[in-house]
């Protein structure tokens, strides 16, 4: 079957070509780098747009019955009445491209990464109006982040696991680079090394573990070929629809994997693949990169990396995790949620903690990731919707954090709290929107991270969904009688929010309030902010209001994305 | 007008009998070429190369023809010359590789100084690779061991090859010597295990009942105690033994743990062209041959006649434990590498690891995959080590160092050298675009497939510590400064033609050409599942 709307293939190819284009200028082609970056970067987003805007959630809310290369509908084979179904990709492209292999290239967005590949526009269109000031081979650099921004469109369209994995990976060495050579210079070095292993061994894990679905399915398909769709090239495919059908259809529940009675090839694999990813996410105890790393890493690709790429792990966790193992993330999630509820609170309190402008944003941002994680461990269609909100809120909110912390940065060369002091007299803007993003990471209504944090934490109180706990056939010792203990993981996950309200007060406080320094830092005045600084804030700014107004403009999207995973997950 | 069978006898040489001719041209040029044209002779050979690749893409009979209409079919049509050689997708694809790859270190030859352009040294290039090609077709213990001893025996004279200069200074003086003493350890090192591995041989012509042919002796194998094959010895000590000695030969070709104790000296001694030879060539004909051994001597159950007893179980996890500590040990040693050429000599330690497990899986996948993976990884290796080589000759050339901390500012001395370095390294170390992504994932799938997922976790883990110390390299090329920082490094011809080919390989392998490629890989891999009749 072969699709092509190539509105995706556009978002995907404008920033790399963008990239070759400005790798063949001349060296000092300085400016005409810096438009094509625009250019390239500013025509993603603005067919991301498009696809936000024209995504079609009723149609997505239609059964997605699966069919057979005999034409007749799969039904569950341990439950006839239910039939399987596939999950709606809109703006198909759709070719072969390793067929021996059953690799394609195709591209696709569910209601959750419609918004996750605007979000994707908006950062990396910001990113660089904020890095026109760059001097040090600003060629290079562009190119560098235009590669780096493919990379990350690439896993969020991706509908092919192989492909997926491709994409992921070739983020990483643009990455590398980016921090290496533009960033902070005390740490820059070990924070780019210690980031890139470490999304790197999260990945490669899950990548075993992915392999071993992919011939399980396989094997199953093969032994069930009434149970294969007919859009499959084979009983062997990395397509994600093809191994979620294989996911229903119990492959991957077969108990006395490696041996054990109650162990089945999910219960196993969904740990690696969860967490795998969920270390790009920032999950407690592998969160260990992400301060390091955004404060080592050059403002546009702090904004990146905080903003679009933390969410990119927490998808990829959710869609090769929990939707390709969805047994093992009932086993699974009731544990998980006590390492995303330890991001909350603890990364709040070091966030609290911290004198250096940048790690109090890096904290944070770990921290709220940690809602990301509550979200999805809620398991209820609540929660999972706050989660996708927040993953939203929280990019664009990040993002205009570090945005705003390089432009006083690169003014006032410290980023040491105690001794700023009263920049928003001289820089009215930047505060402005500083306290904004404030407001948003305290989850003040009505702004969005209000509209996204309240759903998750509804979510928690709300509990495991009954169908799940109340299984004869399946039940835990953590899920016994209802999960009531998510109840009390509310209680302590309101602690992480206020705590969020006292850093961000203090923050606030010491750096744009009180008297200002001319004489420590003059540059201030001599340098204003560019119009593509002002330009920048303004694009991140207006999402945070409108979604915070007007939530359901992108609330129903995403509910029409996780309502398959909740039914997954509660469907035996 | 002459049979089709004598036709097909001949196609199948038709690399050899072609190498031979280019070989003797070269030589020939060099009495009668004026002393400043004797440059030309490395155009000769390499360009000949060139050309003999594409011949045997397209001319060599197989079992998919790509445009003569001469398929061999079975594997009786395949093997040709008294079952002396097999013609096979398998031989096809190691073939055009190791050829094509001597045509770009002739080229590659032609730009280090240090060899002063001499004939000689193109024409061994040449028959090493008559070896080398002959040895990925190779379906007869005599002929295994020829072919070995012919790559063998030119590379120890490769390896010494830089001579005393007329006019000593101390550092030619220094690399003379280095030279020297790498070529005198490898053939030590050589000839010690050429002595187990055909002590290995002999035992299993021996116990085979006095067959040659690896197919033959399969069989024989296989059919132990039944009706004619009364005398055929498969004892379990004297067999392993037989497989022991055998595995050490191979060991030192492919350089595994712990046959490798030469492979950093020879490849920090040796002329580096030739250990870009040593380290793609070399080994993968080695690798291609020890497939097609192993399935062949020791069969899996599926590939046997009359099967009474199988030895497959025996080798797959002999070659799982030595993928393990040799991916590991190679490594973990790279990470204290200061020598770029000694750094690389333990990463392609560690990539003889990775590939490895391809061959680990080839006896439990009947699919063909473990094999096709092991095809794929080598195909796409040998164009990533040659381009890392080619610049580090010319790193070499304009630094008079091979220390890594050298290399800095080398992004700034030369933008386009730092990139395909660069690229090299990210295709060893697995990251997309780069082929390298592909050809680890063929591998680590080819493991999975076959129930040796403890391996390709243990591989994962590895590719890990291979990305940090491959990282430092880029790091110091693109951090750190120097004081040459704006002095340009020279890029003589022909090494835009060699680095633009090997580069272009490596991205296109590991995006457009997977298809082709992998297709092609999978054919060799089916081939070798072709049941005798």
């Amino acid at each position: 079957m072969e699709e092509f709307s190539g509105i995706l293939t556009g978002v995907l190819f404008f920033p790399i070509i963008g990239a070759i284009i400005i790798f063949l200028l001349d060296e000092k082609a300085k400016n005409e780098a810096r438009w094509i970056a625009a250019f390239a970067t500013g025509a993603s987003l603005a067919l991301g747009l498009l696809v936000f805007f024209t995504y079609d959630v009723d149609l997505a809310r239609e059964p997605h019955d699966v069919v057979n290369a005999q034409g007749d509908t799969i039904a569950d084979p341990e439950n006839p009445e239910q039939n399987l179904s596939s999950i709606d990709f809109q703006f198909v492209d759709n070719f072969v491209w390793v067929e021996d292999l059953g690799i394609r290239y195709q591209l696709g967005v569910d209601g959750l990464t419609a918004a996750m590949v605007m979000l994707t526009g908006l950062a990396s269109f910001a990113g660089v109006l904020i890095s026109w000031g760059i001097e040090d081979r600003p060629r290079e650099f562009m190119a560098m982040f235009l590669l780096l921004v493919a990379g990350v469109y690439g896993v969020f369209v991706s509908t092919d696991i192989f492909l997926l994995l491709f994409f992921y990976e070739l983020s990483i060495f643009p990455m590398y680079f980016l921090i290496a050579i533009w960033g902070w210079k005390e740490t820059r070095e070990y924070a780019a090394m210690k980031l890139t292993l470490y999304i790197l061994i999260g990945s490669v894990v899950a990548l075993v573990g992915l392999l071993v679905l992919y011939f399980q399915a396989g094997a199953f398909f093969t032994e069930h070929p009434n149970l294969l769709p007919a859009t499959s090239d084979g009983a062997y495919s990395f397509e994600f629809n093809h191994l979620h059908i294989a996911a229903q259809a119990g492959a991957f529940d077969i108990p006395g994997y490696l041996g054990f009675d109650a162990m089945t090839m999910s219960r196993f694999w969904f740990p690696f693949i969860f967490i795998g990813f969920g270390v790009l996410a920032g999950l407690f105890p592998f969160h260990n990169w992400s301060p390091d790393g955004h404060v080592a890493a050059p403002t546009a690709v702090s904004m990146i990396h905080a903003g679009v790429l933390m969410k990119l792990g927490a998808y990829a966790a959710l869609r090769l995790g929990v939707q390709l193992t969805p047994d093992g993330a009932r086993v699974h999630l009731p544990w998980i949620v006590f390492l995303a509820l330890i991001n909350v609170v603890y990364g709040a309190f070091i966030a609290f903690r911290q004198r250096d402008f940048k790690y109090v944003i890096g904290f944070s941002s770990v921290s709220h990731m940690g809602l990301v994680s509550l979200g999805f461990a809620t398991m209820n269609i609540t929660g999972m919707t706050g989660a996708g909100l927040q993953m939203f809120s929280h990019g664009v909110m990040t993002a205009l954090f570090f945005a705003t912390v390089g432009m006083v940065y690169d003014r006032s060369h410290t980023r040491d709290l105690p001794s700023l002091g009263g920049f928003i007299t001289k820089m009215p803007m930047v505060g402005v929107a500083f306290i904004l993003g404030g407001l948003v990471s305290m989850g003040m209504p009505p702004l969005s991270g209000f509209v996204a944090e309240f759903p998750i934490l509804i979510g928690l109180w709300r509990g495991i969904p009954e169908e799940i706990w109340s299984n004869p056939d399946w039940a835990t010792a953590l899920t016994e009688g209802g999960a009531e203990y998510y109840r009390y993981i509310v209680l302590i996950a309101v602690l992480g929010i206020i705590l969020t309200a006292a850093y961000v007060l203090r923050v606030t406080g010491q750096a744009f309030f009180g008297d200002f320094n001319e004489e420590r830092y003059p540059e201030v005045s001599e340098n204003p902010l560019r119009i593509q600084d002002r330009l920048a804030i303004i694009i991140l700014c207006v999402w945070l209001v409108v979604l915070g107004i007007y939530p359901p403009i992108m609330s129903d999207k995403i509910e029409s994305a996780v309502e398959p995973v909740v039914a997954l997950l509660t469907n035996f | 007008m002459i049979s089709a069978e004598l036709a097909n006898n001949l196609l199948a040489v038709a690399p050899e009998i072609l190498l031979t001719l280019v070989a003797l041209v070269v030589i020939l040029a060099d009495l009668y070429l004026p002393a400043e044209n004797k440059r030309i002779t490395g155009y000769i050979a390499g360009l000949g190369l060139f050309g003999i690749a594409i011949a045997t893409l397209i001319l060599v009979p197989a079992n998919q023809s790509l445009v003569l209409d001469n398929t061999l079919d079975t594997v009786e049509e395949q093997l040709l010359w008294g079952g002396m050689i097999r013609s096979d997708d398998l031989a096809r694809i190691f073939r055009v590789m190791v050829i094509f790859t001597g045509g770009l270190t002739c080229l590659m030859g032609m730009g280090d100084r240090r060899l002063n352009y001499k004939a000689e040294f193109y024409a061994i290039i040449v028959i090493a690779t008559i070896g080398a090609s002959l040895l990925s077709a190779a379906a007869d213990l005599v002929m295994i061991f020829i072919a070995l001893e012919t790559v063998s025996i030119s590379l120890y004279i490769l390896s010494g090859f830089i001579r005393l200069p007329v006019t000593p200074g101390q550092e030619a003086e220094q690399f003379a010597m280095r030279s020297a003493e790498s070529g005198l350890k490898y053939f030590l090192f050589g000839s010690f295990t050429s002595a187990f591995f055909l002590y290995g041989l002999t035992l299993i012509y021996g116990f085979s009942g006095g067959h040659t042919n690896i197919y033959e002796i399969g069989q024989a194998f296989g059919a132990a105690g039944t009706e004619g094959f009364e005398n055929v010895v498969t004892d379990t000590i004297p067999l392993l033994f037989a497989l022991l000695m055998v595995t050490v030969g191979f060991g030192f070709k492919i350089s595994a743990v712990p046959f490798h104790f030469w492979t950093p000296d020879v490849y920090e001694g040796a002329p580096t062209p030739v250990t870009s030879y040593i380290s793609t060539v070399s080994k993968a004909a080695s690798f291609a041959v020890l497939v097609r051994f192993m399935l062949a001597v020791f069969s899996p159950e599926e590939l046997l006649d009359v099967a009474t007893s199988s030895y497959s179980e025996w080798w797959v996890q002999l070659f799982a434990i030595l993928s393990v500590v040799t991916m590991t040990l190679g490594n973990l040693l790279a990470l204290v590498q200061r020598n770029i050429k000694r750094l690389i000599a333990y990463s392609s330690i560690a990539q003889a690891g990775y590939t490895l497990m391809g061959v680990a899986a080839i006896a439990t996948t009947q699919a063909g995959d473990g094999a096709a993976s092991v095809a794929f990884y080598m195909f796409m290796y040998v164009f990533t080590n040659t381009l890392l080589f080619a610049v580090v000759i010319l790193f070499t050339n304009a630094t008079n160092s091979e220390t890594i901390a050298d290399m800095a500012g080398l992004s700034r001395r030369s933008p386009w050298l730092a990139l395909a370095m660069t690229l090299a390294l990210l295709s060893l170390a697995g990251i997309p675009p780069a082929a390298g992504f592909v050809g680890k994932f063929l591998l680590f799938r080819a493991a999975v497939d076959s129930g040796l997922t403890w391996l390709a976790m243990i591989g994962v883990l590895n590719a890990i510590v291979a990305l940090y110390y491959y990282l430092v390299v880029v790091k110091v090329m693109y951090v750190d400064r120097s004081e040459d920082d704006d002095v340009p490094i020279n890029i003589p011809n022909p090494y835009p033609l060699v680095i633009g080919t090997s580069a272009a390989a490596v991205v296109l392998l590991g995006t457009f050409l997977i298809t082709p490629l992998n297709s092609w890989a999978e054919a060799a891999g089916l081939d070798l599942f072709r049941l005798i009749s």
